[in-house]
């Protein structure tokens, strides 16, 4: 491609406080319509807005953690437009005061590593939600959104393809479920993005006509909208054409873009000083308390993980990328100290459990202790790498204890000598044409001895014992 | 300094969704440029040296709110003095932006 794509990406994020950003009413999800809803929160005269302490105090975080700058003095405005989504007819933001600026992600790209800067992590206040009822000529309103805490997060044009956006987006996420602030969740609306696309010349320096790209509901929307406009602007210009700076829409179910009627006048917001809440300011001390107090993030961790358990990047990078994953995957080597194994199991039939039931390894029936007590067996010889498969895979189904499905089965591994000669024996007197074709030099025959070994003994023999001892009474 | 016009005027008049007609507009274009001429004294002072002013209490601020529940409205009082409803929501004229 001839042209360079720039893309800046746009996060809101909501924040599980249990309150909302400047009231008293409840944030939970999914309760009765205009439930959670109170004067302050609706607007009515003369109620007055109160910042709620937590917010802010999740919101200084955020910020640390992205590596912002924390505002000296940080003030609140309004946002100025008529919607019905907005009871006031404005929406509490921040504007030229923002919470910080300057921060940045270090993302994977390109086999090192790429800096994305943030220009600047805000507070606002969420809107309500609208429903447009079939066949209807109205719309339905619901506050109980309105009034709840969100943090903008907006990138500066450092993304240069979709790809990226989506590493990008993956990091930050991961970072801000370390941070617990937020449940991330994007099905319910907790974390939005919208995306800035354009086209530019390669080496030219003014950016193109951009596009700013809503309505994605996944990471992966995200990036096919963004591969879609990335194919569709260079169309245009390739055509010769010019592109219009709009909004457009991302269709998942037709894989498509296309343009929000355009707003006959320019956004005009009369942004102006929120003047019911006085400004904040945070001081050093206090800054650098909370900066202290900050968990240890994605990236420190899996440097620790590769350190501390002698993992690849790749092994550290997957297993650090949730923390509960991360959290699972420490609580098991503990354990059971072997870590390269741990790894590898989660990273195998657990992850492909997780993924298949589209669920996360809190959710997994089996604890780290059933995991750690799995692997325990599979050491003491009890049950063979190919049971503890089949083990696993019931655990997760029934959330059973590894040991007791073990126990109520009477699955155990047969290890003993003895018992395994004797199977052996009884294999090798019955094939008596394979057992010759072995002894004639056609090794490839013992895979077939062994295999009758297994079935005689219904799955339980150790089969490393198996090929020993038969090798043995075959007289090699 | 931008003076205001009927332009102006009603452009405003559009962000805030109000109708207004010729007449409207010339009688509020005069009162609001005079409002602002008055205001603009303002710019007679010197604040070279100030520090912009976002609010009138200057010495307070940190005002927090702890994260506690607090007794919402509930829809039946939330709703009941709106001038169109529908089981527990507000009823309003169909907004389609961009649909
Ligand atoms: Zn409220």
């Amino acid at each position: 491609m001839k042209y360079e794509t720039v893309i800046g990406l746009e996060v809101h994020l909501q924040l599980a406080t249990n309150t909302k950003a400047f009231c008293g009413c409840s944030t939970k999800f999914g309760q009765r319509a205009n439930s959670q809803v109170c004067p302050v929160c609706l607007g009515f005269p003369g109620s007055l807005p109160v910042l709620n302490e937590e917010a802010f105090r999740f919101a200084i975080k955020v910020a640390l953690a992205l590596n912002c700058r924390i505002q000296s003095l940080i003030k609140f405005d309004r946002k100025n437009y008529y919607y019905p989504d907005l009871p006031k007819n404005f929406q509490i933001s921040q504007y030229d005061m923002p919470l910080s600026y300057d921060g940045f992600i270090d993302i994977n790209a390109n086999g090192g590593t790429k800096r994305i800067r943030i220009k600047r992590v805000h507070m606002e206040e969420d809107a309500g939600k609208l429903m447009h009822p079939e066949g209807e000529d109205c719309s339905l309103v619901d506050y109980n959104r309105g009034g709840m805490p969100l943090l903008e997060i907006v990138t500066e044009p450092d993304i240069n393809s979709p790809q990226e956006a989506y590493d990008y987006l993956t990091k930050l996420k991961s970072i801000l479920e370390y941070l617990r602030v937020s449940d991330c969740d994007m099905e319910k609306g907790s974390l939005r993005c919208d995306a800035n696309i354009s086209l530019r010349p390669k080496g030219e320096k003014k950016l193109g006509t951009k596009v700013e790209l809503k309505n994605m509901n996944s990471f992966k929307g995200v990036r096919s909208g963004l591969e879609y406009e990335e194919k569709r602007q260079e169309s245009v210009l390739e055509d010769g054409g010019k592109l219009v700076q709009e909004t457009r829409l991302w269709n998942a179910d037709k894989a498509v873009t296309a343009s929000m009627r355009t707003k006959e006048e320019a956004e005009d917001y009369r942004y102006f000083p929120e003047p019911d809440l006085v400004p904040f300011v945070v001081d050093k001390n206090e800054i650098e308390e909370i900066r202290k107090a900050l968990p240890e993030l994605p990236e420190a961790r899996g440097a620790r993980f590769k350190k501390e358990f002698a993992l690849s990047d790749y092994d550290a990078d997957v297993l650090t990328s949730q923390i509960d994953l991360a959290d699972y995957y420490e609580a098991c080597v503990k354990l059971y100290p072997n870590a390269k194994v741990v790894a590898n199991w989660l990273m195998g039939d657990i992850s492909a459990a997780l993924n298949d039931k589209n669920i996360k390894v809190t959710e997994l029936g089996l604890s780290p202790e059933g995991l750690a007590g799995l692997l325990k067996m599979i050491d003491s010889g009890a049950i063979s790498g190919k049971m503890a498969k089949d083990i696993l895979a019931e655990s997760i189904e029934t959330k059973a204890i590894p040991e007791d499905i073990v126990k109520k089965k009477g699955l155990t591994q047969i290890s003993d000598a003895g018992a395994i000669e004797e199977i052996v024996k009884k294999v090798v007197e019955r094939e008596v044409k394979t057992v010759n074709d072995y002894k004639g030099g056609k090794k490839t025959a013992l895979g077939f001895l062994v295999g009758q070994v297994m079935k005689e003994s219904k799955g339980k023999a150790n089969p490393g014992k198996v090929n020993e001892i038969l090798k043995k009474v075959l007289g090699d | 300094m931008k003076t205001i016009d009927s332009k102006i005027v009603k452009h405003v008049a559009h962000l805030a969704r109000l109708e207004l007609d010729d007449k409207e507009l010339k009688e509020y274009s005069g009162q609001l440029a005079s409002i602002l001429s008055y205001i603009s004294k303002l710019n007679e002072i010197d604040t070279a040296n100030v520090v912009p002013t976002s609010h009138a209490l200057t010495t307070l601020k940190n005002v927090f709110r702890k994260d506690v529940p607090r007794k919402s409205l509930g829809p039946d009082e939330a709703l009941a003095n709106a001038p169109s409803k529908e089981d527990d929501f507000f009823r309003v004229p169909q907004i389609l932006e961009g649909k």
